[in-house]
């Protein structure tokens, strides 16, 4: 049955798609989507539970009036969802993909392993922002998926020495020999650079799984 | 629009917290943007020439009681809000620089559909500069209040440190964003609200910041509280640097005065004149005085002459 989560003032609705024993799986949706309600034929190799999760503006959970979205406020929808659950590891496909690389940077310790998958809002903004150009606004009471959500975060500014420093710290913090997983095959700048230098990175989603699948519990910390 | 902003009630024991120089706004109204409501104040006579002015973060519009009525004095209406989350501004569930920006927009075309000039303040500058610069076609002349973007240097630190400090400035945001459900601001005495202020505004008279408090925090049977939307914070985590907000500046497209506060204090952004002068357009002008980062309630006789005479 879905739950609704608190993250101040937005209720997210988190789904459970399947029962199980052992760490979760929590599934981050593409921009403008939304949980899928059953999993997919891809997923049924993950040994454990699985929970999709509809981020603020999407699916079942509030959508907010007046916009004011980032890729930040969509990390820390998910790590709600990770108090929620535990220990777990994450899977993304397009903005949830970078918002996965965020939280597993931000959380190595909970975070056991990101799958960063293809999907719509991957690409974001690009590098650097674009010239200041005039507001747009949306007129009428927004439902899901917002078009403020659209609008901005599509917009959202991705600068590959930014991805680079939360791909550090899930290296450095995780613990974990693969903490990163990229099964997408588009590559914008954040995610071309994420993976260059980051042996073993590149993986089918079903090694992706089993990887993750395996990994431990525990993380060790940085060191030098 | 009818006036619907909430009101703060009195001070208890029919206190009247004044102070002087300073008047209360002659109109208030409320815009609609979005689906958020925002408080619009105005002093000076309607049919004046408009100029719009812009708080900083964490203020409201009223903290230009003083300043605001010496523009209004010199012939102009002057129009000022709060941004969303502060003063009597509704409180959104999301705050982003693109949704204040958007928030300017509407409050500018409830004023005039003709170009006018605008001050601004911190973060109320910032919002100028970025809708000057989208729209330029809208504004004459602006002033910026200890506002424009500083260009200060990475801390002289390693990769690994800067990587970690980056990883420990996310936790602690992400474990305070877990905690913000049903939060609410802790009450205090007016005193003792003003006094909390005035670690933001080490440099404020202690008047001031009670004055601040009887317009700016509403008065519950618990106490004193501000009315700014508990969940927002200054600062957060994200990839913005200094040097974006400095790319567009040399093309900046309308007549820039700058005010800058020779004294660092919480809330200064770290502009200097050296630092700025090689992303300043041609024809911008610089002025640096012994104040903070107040500087409009330091010396509000003094910047308000240097901007009229820029905007005359």
């Amino acid at each position: 049955m879905t739950q609704l989560l608190t993250h101040a003032n937005v209720k997210l609705a988190l789904h459970p798609l399947r029962g199980g024993t052992g760490r979760a799986l929590l599934v981050l949706h593409g921009l403008g989507a939304r949980s899928p309600r059953t999993v997919a034929p891809d997923l049924e190799a993950w040994p454990g539970p699985i929970h999709a999760l509809d981020f603020t503006g999407h699916g079942d959970s509030t959508v907010p009036m007046g916009g004011g979205y980032t890729a930040e406020i969509l990390m820390a929808d998910a790590d709600v969802a990770l108090s929620h659950l535990g220990r777990a590891s994450v899977l993304g496909y397009g903005i949830g993909a970078y918002v996965a690389l965020l939280l597993a940077g931000a959380r190595p310790g909970q975070v056991r392993g990101a799958i960063l998958c293809d999907g719509p809002g991957l690409a974001g903004g690009g590098e650097e922002p674009a010239p200041p150009r005039r507001p747009q606004r949306v007129e009428g009471t927004p439902v899901a998926p917002d078009p403020y959500a659209l609008l901005e975060l599509s917009s959202d500014v991705r600068p590959p020495d930014y991805a680079l420093h939360f791909r550090d710290l899930a290296v450095c913090a995780s613990g974990l020999e693969r903490p990163l997983l990229v099964c997408a095959r588009e590559r914008p700048p954040w995610l071309a650079g994420l993976v260059a230098d980051l042996p073993g990175a590149e993986a089918s989603l079903a090694e992706a799984l089993a990887v993750c699948g395996a990994a431990p519990d525990d993380a060790a910390g940085c060191s030098g | 629009m009818p006036d619907s902003a909430p009101r703060s009630p009195s001070p208890p024991d029919g206190e009247a917290v004044t102070y002087s120089g300073a008047r209360a706004p002659d109109r208030t109204r409320r815009v609609a943007c979005a689906g958020l409501s925002i408080a619009v104040y105005e002093w000076g006579e309607a049919s004046a020439p408009p100029l719009l002015l812009a708080h900083g973060g964490l203020d409201f519009a009223r903290t230009f009681d003083v300043f605001a009525p010496k523009l209004a004095d010199a012939g102009w209406r002057v129009v000022s809000w709060d941004h969303r989350g502060h003063g009597d501004s509704a409180h959104s569930p999301l705050y982003s620089w693109e949704a204040d920006v958007r928030d300017t927009l509407a409050v500018l075309e409830s004023t005039s559909q003709e170009p006018l000039v605008a001050v601004g303040h911190s973060k109320g500058s910032g919002l100028l500069v970025n809708l000057i610069q989208a729209l330029p076609e809208r504004f004459l002349r602006f002033v910026s209040i200890e506002g424009l973007p500083g260009n200060r240097p990475r801390p002289d630190v390693t990769e690994h440190e800067w990587v970690e400090a980056l990883g420990e400035m996310s936790s602690a945001w992400l474990d305070e964003r877990r905690q913000m459900a049903g939060r609410v601001r802790r009450p205090d005495t007016l005193d003792g609200l003003a006094r909390r202020r005035g670690r933001m505004n080490p440099r404020m008279d202690h008047q001031w910041l009670r004055y601040l408090v009887s317009v700016g925090a509403r008065h519950d049977p618990d106490g004193w509280r501000w009315k700014i939307d508990p969940t927002l914070r200054m600062g957060g985590v994200g990839p913005w640097r200094p040097s974006w907000s400095l790319r567009w500046l040399p093309q900046f497209p309308v007549p820039l005065l700058g005010i800058l506060g020779r004294v660092e204090e919480p809330m200064s952004m770290g502009a200097t004149a050296e630092n700025l002068a090689s992303h300043l357009p041609p024809g911008a002008h610089l002025e640096t005085l012994d104040v903070g980062h107040f500087a409009h309630i330091e010396q509000p006789d003094k910047v308000a002459e240097l901007t009229l005479e820029w905007l005359a």
